[in-house]
């Protein structure tokens, strides 16, 4: 298995290294184009911010090469954001991979006299699973989330949470796969995802 | 539903936990990395390691430290302890630290916290802060690990702390701490319902009606212990199957 992690200017990347290297998996970390072309599967991670994640990846020529990819993807928090198709952060064009466009969670309907935390932060559960991504996945596990903004609900959703509003915590299209939380921080429930990408997405 | 976390907080001295745990299982319950994996299988939610070194050789011992825990745990976890400046978060960031605690050198240096919320994003910015209510009825600020007081009110430097870019607040009541009689609900509540970021209650857990109060009456987003914890008089399962029962949205596993 030719396992490849997408590098950029983005954070968290070494933790998804860590966790599959906890689930018995080497990956390779890289920006090289051939490399990640040939990859038998990618994972896009990270955290940070999308409109400098985007103009880094189009300086590199990176956000041509992720959307032609054949092989299964998986982007996670930053990176499934920057696969929908237009993020209000900063107001920035993503990949356009899923027709979904990421959205500013709006704490204003605020609720009862607490303030809603934004990020939000912590476990939350994810419900609606489909796609072998969560193959042997109970509805209602607890995954980790820390996000200011979200994917909305739409046809490319395959699992969904709530937080203030349902929206999407998983999107998939063909070949790529995306999740707004961190399966590298969730525990057993991530290392099962992670795993069932490994094995089971196609 | 978001679920209320149960954070249990290791104290590190030259790599190694200080306060004495009660693990008969445990190969070495002074190996912070094993005792974190523990809580980790046990339902922990995130774990927080305080590191009390005042060595010169700190920073590399705190940063190997980091790197082990993120080899091995698979949830996420906050290191603190003399940060000061935003190569040391680069350095436990790199490490996989998923995020750092700030505390006395945010308050004499401000300026850090936007520093380090531009450079890393505000979610790995946790902004620690030691209080104690006087007899003025008002809650001010310590530093120096409690030893320092200073003139500021605890709800005004949170405030400012989170306008310039901390992403949650571990607030330690010294007035609570160790007496195991129960958090402090008051200022808990005043700092989460008027911030905008996660409020992480610590200080005076005892017994499971505590974390009960502290969510409810406290409005706390997650409660963290350490010796409670450590000499398991709470143990998390039990805790996190109580809180359930009492219809506080936590993680089950």
């Amino acid at each position: 298995m030719n396992l490849v992690i997408i590098k950029y200017n983005a954070g968290n990347i070494q933790s998804v290294l860590y966790a599959l290297e906890r689930i018995g998996l080497q990956a390779k970390v890289t920006d090289d184009v051939e490399e990640i072309t040939k990859a038998d599967k990618v994972i896009f991670p990270g955290v940070g911010e999308a409109s400098s994640a985007m103009q880094y990846l189009k300086e590199r020529k990176l956000d041509d090469v992720i959307k032609h990819l054949t092989q299964p993807v998986l982007g996670i928090c930053l990176g499934m954001q920057l696969m929908c198709r237009f993020s209000e952060e900063n107001n920035v064009n993503c990949l356009h991979i899923f027709n979904e466009d990421v959205k500013r969670f709006n704490s204003a309907p605020a609720l009862a006299s607490d303030k809603i935390k934004i990020p939000q932060i912590g476990w939350n559960t994810i419900c609606n699973l489909k796609t072998d991504l969560f193959h042997s996945v109970p509805e209602n596990a607890y995954v980790y989330f820390v996000h200011s903004y979200y994917a909305a609900a739409g046809e490319h959703t395959i699992a969904s949470t709530d937080y203030l509003l349902r929206y999407s915590s998983a999107l998939h299209s063909g070949n790529f796969y995306g999740v707004q939380f961190h399966p590298e921080k969730s525990a057993d429930t991530g290392e099962r995802i992670l795993k069932n990408f490994i094995e089971r997405c196609h | 539903m978001l679920s209320k976390r149960i954070i249990p907080c290791l104290d590190i001295k030259d790599g190694r936990t200080v306060k004495g745990t009660n693990f008969v299982n445990l190969r070495d319950a002074g190996d912070p990395v094993e005792l974190g994996a523990l809580y980790a299988r046990e339902g922990a939610d995130e774990l927080v390691f305080l590191d009390i070194t005042a060595t010169v050789e700190k920073r590399k011992t705190l940063s190997e430290l980091a790197n082990r825990i993120a080899h091995h745990i698979n949830i996420p976890f906050t290191v603190g302890g003399g940060i000061s400046s935003v190569e040391d978060v680069n350095v436990l960031l790199q490490n996989g630290a998923d995020k750092i605690s700030v505390n006395t050198a945010a308050f004499k240096n401000p300026k850090l916290i936007n520093e380090l919320a531009k450079e890393f994003g505000s979610q790995c910015v946790v902004l620690a802060i030691d209080t104690r209510k006087e007899e003025d009825g008002e809650w001010y600020v310590y530093l120096n690990g409690g030893r320092t007081k200073t003139e500021a009110k605890c709800v005004d430097w949170a405030k400012q702390a989170v306008d310039l870019g901390a992403g949650e607040i571990l607030l330690t009541s010294m007035n609570h701490d160790g007496t195991k009689q129960g958090f402090a609900l008051d200022i808990t509540r005043s700092l989460s319902t008027q911030l905008s970021v996660p409020v992480i209650a610590s200080g005076g857990g005892g017994r499971m009606e505590h974390f009960v109060s502290v969510f409810n009456e406290g409005r706390a987003d997650a409660a963290l212990a350490a010796s409670i914890f450590h000499f398991k008089e709470i143990a998390i399962p039990e805790l996190k199957k109580y809180l359930l029962h009492n219809n506080i949205p936590v993680r089950v596993i």
